[in-house]
């Protein structure tokens, strides 16, 4: 089990009702915290349309993660 | 330079520090607030950022534009909190030799800030509630729940 600091933005911090948490999970990549957490955020959305970024990097859906990263979810974007 | 705050745009004064004597040509793109989308009457907008990484990817693709269009100057600056309709929600400008690297990069910049940086909009409607936008399957109501 590894520990990941979990950051919601946007709707997925409303839909969570939280800002962020520490989970523990069996998670080798981005995209299975964002899967083993769609309890949380609430989304239907297919990664692909969301971004994410670990410890303040801009990162894609196949990023390992380690124990004690912190992972930022970000829904589908629409600055502009 | 990008910059993203919770401060009202001021386009003379960002003007003002792209003086440049090569320059023949100014291109500016302004982003205002609509009072409607898709048919619905809009009554102000939100925005939400995660400013950190906003301005590492900003500042990426301002350094995009001017290797690729060989510019002289570029600079951004985006809104975040509540907007009402008319106020300005991101401002570029692009100073180049000529009109058209000026033209080019401005459309380069916008189009590349609306899909990369984490920035969210959400619309206040005059008849319904709010809404972000690009996320019509976020949101709890779409989760299957035990008893479906």
């Amino acid at each position: 089990m590894k520990s990941i600091r979990v950051r919601y933005f946007a709707m997925f911090r409303e839909a969570a009702g939280i800002d962020e948490e520490t989970v523990e999970l069996e998670a080798a990549t981005t995209a299975d915290v964002f899967e083993q957490l769609r309890h949380r955020h609430g989304s239907s959305e297919p990664p692909a349309h969301c971004k994410v970024a670990v410890n303040d990097a801009m990162a894609n859906w196949q990023t390992p993660v380690a124990d004690g990263d912190t992972v930022l979810l970000f829904p589908p974007v629409a600055g502009g | 330079m990008f910059a993203i705050n919770d401060t009202p745009i001021d386009p003379s004064e960002l003007r003002r520090h792209m003086a440049e004597p090569a320059a023949g040509g100014f291109c500016v793109f302004e982003g205002w607030v609509r009072n409607e989308n898709d048919d619905r009457p809009v009554e102000r907008l939100e925005y939400e950022a995660y400013a950190p990484l906003c301005v590492v990817e900003g500042e990426a693709v301002l350094e995009e534009a001017r290797q690729r269009f060989g510019i002289l100057d570029a600079r951004c600056q985006h809104r975040t909190g509540l907007l009402e309709i008319g106020d300005c929600a991101v401002w570029i400008g692009v100073a180049a030799a000529h009109r058209d690297e000026a033209f080019k990069a401005c459309r380069y910049i916008i189009d590349e800030i609306k899909v990369r940086l984490p920035i969210w909009k959400k619309e206040h409607y005059v008849d319904g509630p709010s809404e972000w936008v690009n996320c019509e399957r976020c949101g709890k109501h779409q989760v299957a729940r035990p008893s479906d």
